[in-house]
């Protein structure tokens, strides 16, 4: 069963957000990451860059298959987390410490999971 | 609905992560991942489940013409215990399948066939067979593991006499005791790397695969699914039905004109081959050089031309490089030239380098 820490906040498309400050911090869940297996690359949006709420704003890729982030807010990318650019492995080895960038100026913010509703996400997925 | 192989129950046990492919439910990868199950086939040894692979037995006293009449090969003078590399030609020259061929004995070959293929190539066989030969596919009878790595001989050193052991490449030896249980050891894999592919009854599957795990442990063995297979194979530049060939590809442009007799008197596809002549088309290695991963079915350019299309492609763990194959125009595969791959909307560089990627 994957680790899903009842402090953050989920999508049902497996990123997790926590508010830090003025910020909107997002990363990928460890539901995520074991789904992918080994992450071997990832494309990061630049500081400055509008990000969408319910679109895509990186690309995560494993030898296996490539899955798009999608972003639970509109708003302005503050923070890029670049250590994962040359050691994307990052994403496998501490989810909920690897986080992908900061959104500052959120404009709104979709429909957010607790940790319980998370998890019957996670369940129904791996029935 | 998918079918289990003899190994399903081992498999789960294993922690594998079942997906159905090719109409089986097999382990695409173990807790370990596909990086760490690649290693382990190019640094110790992996052992993987391949009994989805088809079998199909050729028998009777027309059986050496039944296979040059209906594949590109040429099996006249090969001798038993041999194994060779074959592809299997629609009449207008694409490939139905590629595929390997055992010889048991002058009147008796064995086919072994991708496990998607499987019951299109036995039509095609049973449709095309010669009067004197039967053809039969043995499939669901029999199971098959692949021990791969420079480990391999040392892990089935400790269960077989050295001399039961084939000894080269492409070649295989039948009726092998392993621990009481009938075994055929063919000197083949699918990983670029030394190995063995094993035979045997579906019953002692999940033994061998106990006794292969339990002997291969202090050599470093590990349990691999189909993903590392994947890189493996990829890596090695060994093409893949459906990937680097298919019905509207030939086998001279998917660059397997080494299993391809065109001197035969023969075969069904030959005319088609003859009449096209030099392909246009060819198969090419390519490495990323620009940031991203090439997959499947991306489009290559040199500027605005559009000089083909890659056929697989991923990180490969060993090299360390993101690569891939692709089919482009035979006026641009020379190595070195520079390209750029579409990878979803991006044009990322790449450059035309000679293959395989990785050799032993």
């Amino acid at each position: 069963m994957s680790n899903i820490p009842a402090d953050l906040r989920y999508t049902a498309s497996h990123e997790w957000i926590k508010n830090e400050n003025d910020l909107v911090v997002i990363g990928l869940t460890d539901f995520a990451q074991s789904s992918l297996g080994d992450i071997v690359f990832i494309e990061l949006p630049e500081e400055g860059d509008a990000v969408t709420m319910g679109e895509s704003f990186a690309d995560v890729e494993s030898v296996k298959a490539v899955s798009g982030v999608f972003s639970p807010v509109s708003g302005t990318v503050a923070a890029v987390n670049s250590a994962l650019i040359d050691n994307p492995a990052m994403l496998n080895e501490d989810p909920y410490g690897a986080w992908l960038i900061k959104v500052s100026d959120v404009t709104e913010t979709g429909e957010l999971l607790d940790g319980a509703g998370y998890e019957a996400v996670c369940k129904s997925e791996e029935a | 609905m998918e079918q289990k192989t003899p190994l399903y129950d081992v498999h789960v046990a294993e922690g594998g992560k079942i997906v159905p492919f090719a109409g089986y439910l097999l382990p695409v990868q173990y807790p370990s991942g596909v990086i760490k199950e690649h290693m382990a086939v190019r640094q110790a040894a992996g052992l993987f489940d391949v009994s989805h692979m088809g079998e199909i037995l050729f028998t009777g006293p027309t059986a050496l013409d039944t296979l040059n009449h209906l594949l590109t090969n040429d099996f006249t003078d090969m001798p038993v215990g041999k194994v060779r590399y074959s592809v299997m030609c629609n009449d207008k020259g694409g490939v139905i399948d590629d595929l390997v061929i055992y010889k048991f004995g002058e009147e008796e070959y064995l086919a072994v066939v991708n496990a998607a293929n499987r019951h299109k190539d036995y039509a095609h066989m049973a449709a095309n067979v010669l009067p004197g030969t039967k053809a039969e596919d043995i499939s669901d009878s029999v199971a098959q593991l692949a021990l791969q790595g420079p480990a391999a001989p040392a892990i089935l050193g400790k269960l077989v006499p050295e001399d039961n052991l084939p000894k080269k490449y492409y070649t295989a030896v039948r009726d092998v005791d392993v621990r009481g249980m009938k075994c055929m050891i063919s000197r083949t894999g699918y990983t670029g790397e030394l190995g063995y592919e094993i035979y045997t009854a579906p019953e002692n599957a999940a033994e061998l695969w106990k006794l292969l795990r339990e002997t291969g442990e202090e050599f470093g063995l590990i349990p691999c699914g189909l993903g590392a297979r994947d890189t493996l194979r990829l890596e090695a530049a060994m093409p893949l039905y459906g990937h680097e060939m298919d019905e509207t590809v030939t086998p001279l442009e998917a660059g397997l004109s080494f299993g391809v007799k065109m001197g035969k008197a023969d075969f069904i596809g030959k005319a088609a081959l003859v009449e096209a002549g030099d392909p246009a088309r060819v198969r090419v290695g390519l490495e990323i050089t620009g940031r991203g991963i090439a997959r499947e079915h991306q489009d290559v350019f040199i500027g605005e031309e559009k000089i083909g299309a890659t056929t697989s492609g991923t990180h490969c763990p060993a090299v360390g490089k993101a690569l891939a194959m692709a089919l482009v125009n035979v006026a641009h595969s020379a190595p070195g030239t520079e390209v750029e791959v579409d990878i979803r909307g991006r044009r990322v560089s790449a450059t035309i380098v000679p293959l395989p990627f990785y050799h032993r």
